[in-house]
């Protein structure tokens, strides 16, 4: 039986991104708010400071940064035909854990989607006919605008002080920047990074073949920003270590550099760290969420009541708690019914690696940080015609080649030996002097019938609960949509000057072990009706509206780009939500 | 010395007002002031137990070194608090050291400070402290060993050390200029920290502000020195770093941390730059360092350690990062006479102070784990004389005592 303590106005489960800045907002309208997050509090210089952070072997190959499985994970299947076994090893994505939760080990890529990633179904529909879009897919629109979240992206981009060159300010095309991208308020807050030769060099071959190439929107800043909340950053060094990895120079936009210290200066908030939350409690009518149950790490259970539940998780566990709250209707692949589970998606990676005569180039690619990167968006979401190439979605393609870690550097040309001499020796000769963007091409995921998330029925966690089931495939849109992106990518990267160009389009069955982006979302999908989603456009539960379920578990399906800057645009709109109008008169925000 | 007698008579005039108002439990003005200036005078910093809650109640240990005193319980407390003092037993405490019943108070209450605050200001602090809530906290003050125990001991010591008596104007000066000076040498008693000490824990009086160590850090000079104190500092400067804890060159870590957040950063801004302008006119000492040669196997060693795991954030040629990464380049701090806090920033790393107008508090990462003796010897030499700094070097000795110091401490 849970100990139960004193009541608080808010609670939010887990401190990431969404968490801490719906805690800063929350605060700062006088709440009183406890964030509890499952992983420890980590600080900058504690935690990853410069003389340690940098280093590979911890961070890359031994996933120091992120929850270790044997404290949670999930089960996976490509089909239901397939017998679901549990995730021992990350591997197609990486979740995060702790204070900052997957902000401290992201790249920092931070991009706004397309205006017509919004209304995704609509739009298509409209340009191609209900009938272009295969059966079984099942994207819809988001019930949210862009712009109507235009001055959330600016508030999140100005909170992290993101670099980058405006390609669409008010309404008029910006030179050099992202002519596609939808009309934003403001330039960025900084000017984009510095490019390494590689990079600048595909932005060149890109020019020439007619595209308009442009600098990729950092979270890794080009020099010092002091943002609205008062709190400094520091410029890139252009290190290289950033995903997977904490910044030790204060230069990456994380909560610890951006929130954080505000955040824990304010009387009216607490974190209380390595707690799990195990459930989100409801009173009789099941229509109002009474507060959390945590256990901490003695395995004590805490009841921690509160007016308002923030659920801040990361997407797959945000899904995870929903169901074992039994909170809306669990997903039914049969039949269609329910919408928690539902459009879980993830992202189709692909690139083509560019071998240059040695003698010529020398790229030094660990000059590079995570979001560097010349970047061209003639092939993303519906900026191309479709309509004879069988398939719909895109992505962003660029050199954004983010380090030159030795370990995970290694390109080699086919028909090297996997190991010995030779493979050494091919190493050596190609390490400068090769593309090896391993998300070269970042490729939109739609989401379909079949790809979802239940409860497994074999295995559970320490503390009995069923473990999440994870049941995903690739789809022939995508695989279509990865040749084509891959095939346009191959000839920039050829135009560059290379003298082998080696595609990898993304190849099915879909893999749970070959890293993609950590960019797992759907489950627990936003949209304008209750008949076919589970959070109203405010991230607002339909079903307990005291409840509000943030992050990429709300995507209806996912665009070609990094969520990040959408996933925090949504948590800014909400808060003010939930300040201008909740607050007067807690109850639906949305009328069904 | 008539002007010394019109001082006399005119503190004795404002000394009546002040006593009738003190009485006056309701008199807003004295007693915000009170408020205003107990804060200046930092009485909290040591009356209050870190993390009690209970504010004035005393109980946190102060080292000094001979030993350590906790510091009294002053709520209005009548058995263990000052509720039963009167108010000239409040002002002799502050002004003459001596308590009620006619104990010697230790010099780690800086009475030797304190002395030159007016009479109308000292019972302004006690008719705030009048209004705070009572305590009941016993706390025996001097734990200190045989023979500093024996308060009696004190007549001798202020005999020697200890001038009192309130602080003349300096009509030559500004009234800016003088302000600064009644704040710098009194309440704020900024000497207790930054003024060498004899053997006796006097001050060396004729290296005022010229730094000393105190808890394990060095309190570095605060002159207008143009190397090792503020001669390279703006007015603005200086006030930023009281208001802050940061400025484009230094950022406030160790005691001086606390002194910003809890004092500093909410003083008036026409006291901030008294004491700017006051200790700007503080002259240095004489100019005679000479860096080291480049090719000395000490600064080689150094300047590879520093592009490895400094330059990230002090950046290639120690300009820093202004409100986040100190500049260590023409830095104070970095060519002070004493290495000790340099060295204790590299070993232990070090917390700057967050504060409302910087709320950052960036960190120094500690390196204790990484580099040895001789490297931190090599690196902190190296910092002392590249890019035109100039500091005698720090020996390896020196970096392992200070090792085996910290290791003792538990700060």
């Amino acid at each position: 039986m849970p100990r139960k303590l004193p009541g608080k106005d808010v609670v939010i489960i887990g401190l990431g991104w969404t968490g801490s800045i719906l805690a800063h907002e929350l605060t700062a309208a006088g709440l009183d708010v406890v964030a509890i997050e499952r992983g420890p509090w980590r600080d900058t210089a504690t935690d990853f400071p410069p003389s340690y952070a940098p280093d590979e072997l911890r961070y890359r190959l031994h996933h120091e940064l992120f929850l270790r499985p044997a404290q949670s994970t999930l089960t996976f299947r490509n089909n239901p035909s397939q017998t679901a076994l549990p995730i021992r090893t990350w591997g197609a994505f990486m979740l995060g854990n702790g204070a900052g939760g997957a902000g401290v080990h992201w790249n920092a890529e931070t991009w706004r989607f397309l205006p017509t990633d919004f209304t995704l179904r609509s739009h298509l529909t409209q340009r191609y006919g209900a009938a272009f879009l295969p059966e079984d897919m099942t994207i819809q629109d988001w019930g949210v605008t862009y712009d109507e979240l235009e001055p959330y992206y600016d508030r999140f981009e100005h909170l992290c002080g993101t670099s980058g060159t405006a390609g669409n300010l008010r309404g008029v095309i910006q030179e050099g920047g992202n002519p596609f991208e939808g009309p934003r308020s403001r330039a960025y807050p900084t000017p984009a990074q510095k490019q390494p030769f590689s990079h600048t060099l595909f932005a060149q071959a890109a020019r020439e073949m007619g595209y308009k190439p442009f600098p990729q929107p950092s979270g890794n800043l080009s020099q010092a920003y002091t943002n609205p909340l008062g709190v400094t950053l520091g410029p890139c060094t252009y290190c290289g270590f950033c995903e997977w990895f904490g910044c030790g120079n204060y230069s990456k936009a994380s909560p610890q550099t951006t929130i954080l210290p505000v955040l824990v200066r304010q009387p009216n908030f607490e974190a209380r760290t390595e707690c799990e939350v195990t459930r989100i409690l409801l009173d009789s009518t099941g229509k109002r969420a009474t507060g959390v149950v945590y256990a901490d790490t003695s395995g004590e259970e805490w009841e921690q009541p509160a007016d308002i539940v923030l659920l801040c998780a990361f997407s797959i566990f945000n899904v995870w708690l929903l169901m074992l709250s039994g909170i809306g209707e669990r997903y039914d692949p049969q039949t269609g019914r329910g919408h928690i589970g539902r459009n879980f998606s993830h992202q189709t990676v692909s690139s083509a690696i560019g071998f240059f005569d040695r003698r010529k180039f020398n790229f030094n690619p660990f000059i590079a940080s995570g979001a560097i990167g010349m970047c061209i968006d003639e092939f993303n979401g519906d900026n191309f015609d479709h309509s004879k190439l069988g398939f719909v979605g895109g992505g962003y393609m660029g050199q954004v080649q983010s380090n030159g870690r030795p370990m995970e550097t290694t390109p080699v040309p086919p028909g090297t030996p996997l190991w010995g001499p030779e493979w050494k020796r091919a190493i050596r000769d190609n390490y400068l002097s090769t593309v090896f963007a391993g998300a070269g091409v970042h490729g939109s995921c739609y989401s379909y019938r079949g790809n979802y998330l239940d409860l497994d029925p074999t295995y559970r966690d320490r503390f009995g609960r069923p473990l999440l089931r994870l049941t995903m495939d690739l789809h022939e849109n995508e695989l279509k949509m990865s040749a084509f992106l891959t095939d346009r990518y191959a000839e920039i990267i050829q135009r560059m000057g290379a003298t082998q160009v080696v595609k990898q389009p993304r190849k099915g069955p879909y893999s749970i072990v070959d890293y993609q982006t950590s960019h797992i979302c759907g489950g627990a999908i936003m949209g304008s009706d209750p008949g076919s989603s589970a959070v109203n456009p405010w991230l607002q539960s339909w079903d307990v509206p005291n409840l509000f379920v943030f992050g990429m578990s709300a995507f209806p399906q996912n665009a070609g780009y990094n969520p990040t800057n959408t996933v925090a645009a949504l948590a800014f709109r909400t808060a003010e939500a939930i300040r201008t109008q909740y607050l007067k008169n807690p109850g639906p925000l949305v009328h069904a | 010395m008539r002007s010394g007698v019109l001082l006399a008579a005119a503190v004795l005039g404002l000394a009546i007002t002040a006593a009738r108002a003190a009485q006056d439990k309701q008199n807003f003005t004295i007693i915000e002031r009170g408020r205003y200036l107990a804060l200046l005078g930092d009485c909290a910093a040591c009356h209050t137990e870190p993390g009690s809650g209970q504010a004035f109640a005393g109980g946190r240990p102060i080292e000094t070194p001979f030993g350590t005193v906790l510091a009294p319980n002053i709520t209005p407390d009548r058995d263990t608090g000052i509720g039963a003092w009167t108010d000239d037993e409040f002002v002799d405490a502050l002004q003459k050291g001596v308590g009620r019943g006619g104990v010697h108070l230790y010099p780690a209450m800086p009475y030797t400070y304190y002395t030159r605050a007016t009479r109308e200001d000292v019972l302004a602090i006690r008719a705030y402290l009048a209004t705070v809530a009572p305590v009941r906290h016993a706390v025996v003050s001097n734990q200190l060993p045989f023979p500093f125990d024996i308060r009696a001991s004190m007549l001798a010591w202020n005999r020697l050390f200890f001038s009192p008596g309130r602080l003349a104007p300096t009509p030559a000066k500004s009234a800016e200029w003088n302000r600064g000076a009644y704040l710098v040498e009194g309440l704020a008693h900024c000497g207790m920290c930054h003024t060498p000490k004899n053997f006796l824990g006097g001050d060396e009086t004729s290296q005022h502000l010229k730094g000393n160590v105190v808890q394990g850090w060095y309190a570095p000079d605060i002159t207008d020195d143009a190397r090792r104190g503020l001669g390279g500092w703006s007015v603005d400067d200086i006030v930023a770093y009281l208001r802050s804890g940061h400025n484009r060159i230094a950022a406030a870590s160790g005691p001086m941390a606390e002194e910003v957040t809890r004092s500093s950063a909410q003083m008036d801004e026409s006291d901030l730059r008294a004491i700017a302008v006051y200790l700007k006119d503080q002259p240095g000492g004489e100019e005679h360092a000479a860096p080291l040669a480049v090719d000395d196997a000490r600064m080689r060693t150094g300047s590879a350690i520093y592009a490895d795991e400094c330059s990230a954030c002090h950046t290639p040629n120690g300009g820093g990062i202004a409100g986040l990464f100190p500049a260590l380049n023409g830095a104070p701090a970095v060519q002070s006479a004493d290495p000790t806090s340099l060295i204790r920033v590299v070993l232990q790393g070090a917390q700057s102070a967050a504060t409302p107008a910087a709320p950052t508090g960036p960190a120094m990462p500690q390196f204790a784990w990484l580099l040895d003796n001789a490297k931190v010897a090599s690196v902190i030499t190296y910092i002392r004389n590249a890019w035109g700094n100039a500091a005698p070097p720090v020996s390896i000795e020196r970096v392992a005592a200070e090792r085996h110091r910290l290791s003792r401490r538990a700060d």
